[in-house]
């Protein structure tokens, strides 16, 4: 199943990531066993899988956050617009303007929530103050946070609520005009309602952002993806079309894992 | 299918929601065979009795659909289950209509045998339509008892054989309303209750259909019979 290149079948997309043939170990353990596979540009692709299967694993080598830790190691190929983001020479702080990252937990940094949109901008450019203050109202305005927060710019980060401090964290993350937005799990740590809201963002950002969700709520990954990938035990065992996943999935693997049979 | 599910109240959601689809399946085969053996024999008694259990029929069906609510709100179904779902929710309805079309046979057969005119050399041919009706609810119900889309598939084909049936049995009533102008209204009777069986049959094909939905994912209403059997087998 491996070694043909699972893709959707639409073929008139544009591949935003490519990967080939890719390979990861945390010290001895390998955590993907090459994995192939194509992500579409503006298009949400969601991860899901049970716990351990590497689908956070396999979501962290496009931005080589592994590459933080010791004794992680990636092989293979990961192409983004067809160049090789795993080559050494791969410039990190340029990938990861390009290839932004919102987490499980909501991370605002201890400051104000002016300053938490403007501090990834300020490490890549050097915009003038009326430049900046453009750029944080409208990454505030794609994160659907500004009319929230439009009259305390100057207060606290961390004052607000969850769900708003998660679409600061995303609001964060696009302010650098990133093309690639990965969420790990981005609304696992939020009530109903901001879920609603950030999933409703995912909607609206996707036509900007090739976007990349690792979740373990199935439902989720049904109502916010254009194509789902199910992964476990490190492979990657069904890709396709989210709506034919989830309906008319072609593996019984992910028969069973959707249907709630997975023992 | 076929492995069980985490949830073990989940597995008896829907074991409750399939058996709840046979025994009203069962219920609906008696209700025609009463139907029928009533326009044979014009045994008032068992058209009362069709008349009356209709009413079960149609509780059948609003209890079943309601059921499916539940399970998709709490569970949220997917792939096969929710394709099971999805089924059954269409099955009861042509359940329920094949309910209507015995009803309609019972109450078309009072009329007749009221009027005397029943001349039993003619219904014989009523009588072999019904039975293909019949059989071919009954291995729909099988087909989906035992999820055999292979069976359902053949199931199909058997619907040509009713029409056919039909077909003739007007040919037959046109000749004796031509002959006799006394029979019009007895004919025309007889015409309703053949229309009731052709119906059934087309009713236990939308069943089968369904059936194939759930075991293969595929959508098979509105194709040639032909597509739907490679479906069936592939």
């Amino acid at each position: 199943m491996n070694a043909a290149v699972l893709q959707p079948v639409e073929q008139a997309l544009t591949q935003k990531i490519q990967v080939r043939d890719l390979n990861f170990y945390y010290g001895k353990f390998q955590a993907l066993k090459s994995i192939n596979l194509d992500i579409q540009e503006r298009k949400v692709t969601a991860f899901i899988g049970p716990s351990g299967c590497g689908k956070s694993t396999l979501l962290r080598t496009f931005n080589r956050m592994y590459a933080l830790y010791p004794n992680q190691e990636a092989q293979g190929e990961i192409l983004l617009d067809g160049e090789n983001i795993l080559d050494p020479s791969q410039d990190l702080n340029r990938l990861r303007a390009k290839v932004g990252m919102v987490f499980q937990k909501p991370t605002p940094f201890p400051m104000s929530i002016h300053d938490n949109v403007a501090f990834g901008v300020r490490l890549y450019e050097s915009l003038s103050a009326r430049e900046m203050e453009e750029r944080v109202e409208w990454a505030l305005r794609k994160a659907a946070l500004w009319e929230e927060v439009k009259d305390k710019l100057k207060q606290s980060g961390t004052s607000l609520s969850g769900g708003q401090q998660q679409r600061l964290c995303i609001a964060r993350a696009i302010a650098v005009r990133p093309e690639v937005l990965l969420l790990d799990e981005p609304a696992s740590a939020l009530d109903p309602i901001s879920t609603g809201r950030i999933e409703e963002l995912v909607h609206e950002l996707k036509a900007d952002y090739t976007i990349v969700i690792v979740t373990h709520n199935m439902q989720q990954a049904a109502r916010v993806s254009d194509y789902t990938a199910y992964m476990y035990l490190g492979n990657l065992v069904e890709f396709g079309v989210t709506d034919e996943v989830f309906i008319k999935p072609k593996k019984k693997e992910t028969e069973d894992y959707i249907t709630g049979r997975f023992g | 299918m076929g492995s069980e599910h985490l949830s073990k109240q989940y597995d008896n959601d829907l074991e409750t929601l399939r058996s709840g689809v046979l025994q009203m399946g069962g219920l609906v085969e008696s209700q025609i065979r009463g139907a029928i053996d009533a326009f044979a024999h014009g045994n008032q008694d068992l058209i009362d009795q069709v008349i009356a259990n209709e009413v079960r029929v149609n509780e059948y069906e609003v209890r079943i659909d309601d059921d499916c609510s539940h399970i998709i709100v709490k569970r949220q179904p997917a792939a096969s289950d929710l394709r099971l779902i999805m089924a059954i929710s269409k099955t009861v309805t042509d359940l329920e209509r094949i309910g209507d079309e015995a009803e309609k046979i019972a109450r078309m057969s009072r009329q007749i045998h009221e009027r005397g005119h029943a001349d039993l050399h003619r219904f014989a041919t009523v009588r072999h339509a019904a039975d293909i009706a019949l059989s071919m609810l009954r291995q729909a119900l099988d087909a989906f008892a035992r999820l055999d889309a292979a069976d359902a598939a053949s199931i199909i084909r058997q619907d040509v054989a009713i029409d056919t049936e039909f077909r003739s049995i007007l040919r037959q009533l046109i000749t004796f309303m031509m002959e006799d102008p006394r029979t019009i209204s007895t004919a025309l009777e007889i015409v309703w209750i053949a229309k009731a069986i052709e119906r059934i049959g087309d009713h236990a094909k939308n069943i089968a259909e369904d059936v194939i939905y759930i075991v293969k994912g595929t959508d098979v209403r509105h194709t040639a019979v032909e597509v739907v059997e490679r479906e069936a087998l592939s």
